[in-house]
């Protein structure tokens, strides 16, 4: 069973339209990293897979329909909405009783083992912690429910690198195994690159790019052409072209490798270069449309 | 139903606006120092009520027991009203709904457990501090009776403790709990609508029926129907001075009025409406 199917998912406030009728499947496993410009309609798309908002089209979420059953499916869903949720009054150790008291599938002897790692006093309040330590302390609770989909939303946004880095790290080494389904959107993607397992472009609430990783490897490279080459490379059609430091740096989207080796040299790009070329080019198109 | 949630809701309320227990117990505190000192006259009282014919005499001996249940529970009526219009807009502001709705808990059992300080836990909790604060006081009565040399039955025979406290009790679950109910429904409701000024929107619609009324017909049954609400159905008994005893607290608040289950309705459409409005919702 997929984890989050959906098909024709539409949701408009007003007259903008922040999700254009999405078709969508994650299967179980996987770590999807959702990736787009702000106002693409990432969280619009998380909030209607969380039931914080009402949509039209089909959307079921391990099975369910999440506006009209949320409480029951938060039982098996977890997600850190935005990095300072967590109530600035609750105290460390209320907030282990309430999540403790309400939550069916929390493993309190978990928490206060992820919490035993940190500088977190139990008696403290959240308003006392620093921004790090707030963060460390809902990934502890998260962490914590044997959830089977765990959704974050800019979870370290704000968040200094090592602690961003630390996120990621127990997140992988701690709480992910291959029953579980992650998705994650982020906009310090190169921090992601080597955690995910699938990845997806949204702009404009539309999905412009979905594939594996092991795809993205593989129909991907970015060549550093040779000045004197740089014609035979604009041949093979580059989905994007910059320039570092006087050299031209081209994408390529399903060239062959050793076609590619014989113009300069050949290295995996990285999800932000991607992602710059594929918006580039929707802004084209969609420039060349308005014209 | 598993009430698991619902008791983990209510202790969260409690944890977040401490005021609840808070307000009443230094009110309650405050007034037995003030007590204490007033007791230094007590002698003199003691034998000016005895002068008194019983009527009276019960009146004048019974006042200061009133006076507290009285000031006690006006604290409480306060911090329920400040408690409702900040409980669902507070978590909107400070954008901890997000977090709690990541927690299996529907938005009718937030809504009730919220609904429930106001209707249930601040009217017991104010039963209570009031029947403690009132037999601290009468202990202290008796300790400086005795001290003085006077005889101390009767101001017990006065001060009924047990009478007194069912008339609270009644009149704290009858009147706070359920005529009031369409006042704590309201105040919840807008907390849940408004983005900001919550104490605003739920002032003015009611002031402007009431003046647009006055304007337009010059008549004043909308103003004359709150005051029956805020009155507790009875007429009158909250203003007047002559009925101002523990005994008057428990007395017409009538349950079989229309006015009683129309006030019910509403608060019950407001709190189904406020559900409603706090799965929809977003951050402010």
């Amino acid at each position: 069973m997929a984890c989050i199917e959906a098909r024709g998912l539409r949701k408009a406030f007003g007259t903008t339209i922040a999700l254009d009728g999405i078709d969508l499947r994650v299967e179980e496993g996987r770590i999807l990293g959702l990736i787009g410009p702000n106002g693409a309609g990432k969280t619009t798309a998380l909030n209607a897979i969380l039931g914080l908002t009402p949509y039209q089209g089909e959307l079921k979420v391990l099975g369910r329909d999440p506006w009209t059953v949320r409480d029951q499916l938060m039982r098996d869903v977890s997600f850190i909405a935005d990095v300072a949720v967590l109530p600035r009054w609750i105290r460390v150790s209320q907030v282990l009783d309430y999540v403790a008291g309400v939550h069916p599938r929390f493993d309190r002897v978990k928490a206060e083992g992820f919490l035993a790692k940190t500088t977190i006093k139990r008696s403290s309040k959240v308003r006392e912690l620093s921004k790090g330590m707030v963060a460390q302390l809902h990934l502890a609770l998260v962490m914590a429910i044997d959830a089977r989909l765990l959704v974050l939303d800019e979870p370290t946004l704000g968040l200094d690198i090592l602690f961003r880095k630390q996120f990621y790290d127990s997140l992988l080494n701690d709480y992910f195994d291959r029953s579980r389904t992650i998705v994650v959107t982020t906009h310090q993607v190169e921090e992601v690159q080597d955690v995910l397992t699938d990845l997806m472009f949204i702009d404009r609430g539309r999905i412009v790019l979905e594939c594996s990783m092991e795809e993205f490897e593989s129909r991907y490279a970015e060549v550093m052409v040779h000045p004197d080459r740089l014609a035979a490379a604009r041949a093979l059609k580059p989905i994007h072209e910059r320039q570092v430091f006087g050299r031209s740096i081209l994408l390529f989207d399903r060239v062959d490798r050793e076609q590619l080796a014989a113009l300069g040299d050949v290295r995996r790009p990285s999800i932000a270069d991607l992602f710059v070329a594929v918006m580039g080019n929707q802004d084209g198109q969609a420039q060349g449309a308005a014209q | 139903m598993n009430t698991r949630p619902i008791y983990w809701s209510v202790r969260r309320e409690l944890w977040e606006s401490r005021s609840i227990y808070i307000a009443p117990l230094a009110v309650a505190a405050v007034f037995l120092f003030g007590f204490m000192i007033s007791s230094i006259h007590l002698q003199d009282k003691m034998r000016a009520a005895l002068a008194l014919d019983p009527m009276q005499q019960h009146k004048l001996i019974e006042q200061p027991y009133t006076i507290a249940a009285l000031v006690i529970m006006g604290t409480t009526f306060l911090v329920a009203v400040f408690y409702c219009l900040d409980a669902l807009h507070g978590e909107r502001r400070d954008r901890s709904i997000l977090f709690w709705k990541s927690l299996p808990v529907s938005d009718l059992i937030t809504v009730v457990s919220k609904a429930s300080i106001p209707l249930l836990v601040l009217p017991l909790l104010t039963f209570a501090i009031t029947v403690v604060t009132q037999f601290i006081m009468l202990l202290l009565s008796t300790v400086v009776l005795l001290g003085s040399g006077l005889s101390v039955s009767t101001l017990w025979s006065h001060v009924s403790l047990f009478q007194m406290s069912l008339a609270l009790l009644y009149h704290l679950l009858v009147v706070h709990g359920l005529w009031y109910a369409p006042i704590f429904g309201w105040l919840l409701l807008v907390s849940a609508w408004a983005r900001r000024a919550a104490f605003l929107w739920a002032a003015l619609p009611p002031l402007a029926i009431g003046v647009v009324e006055k304007i337009a017909f010059n008549t004043s049954h909308f103003a004359a129907m709150l005051g029956h609400l805020l009155g507790g159905g009875a007429p009158g008994a909250a203003s007047t001075g002559d009925s101002m005893s523990m005994g008057a607290l428990a007395t017409g608040h009538s349950l079989s009025a229309p006015s009683f289950w129309v006030g019910l309705a509403f608060a019950a459409a407001c709190l189904a409406a406020a559900v409603r409005l706090r799965r929809n919702r977003e951050p402010i």
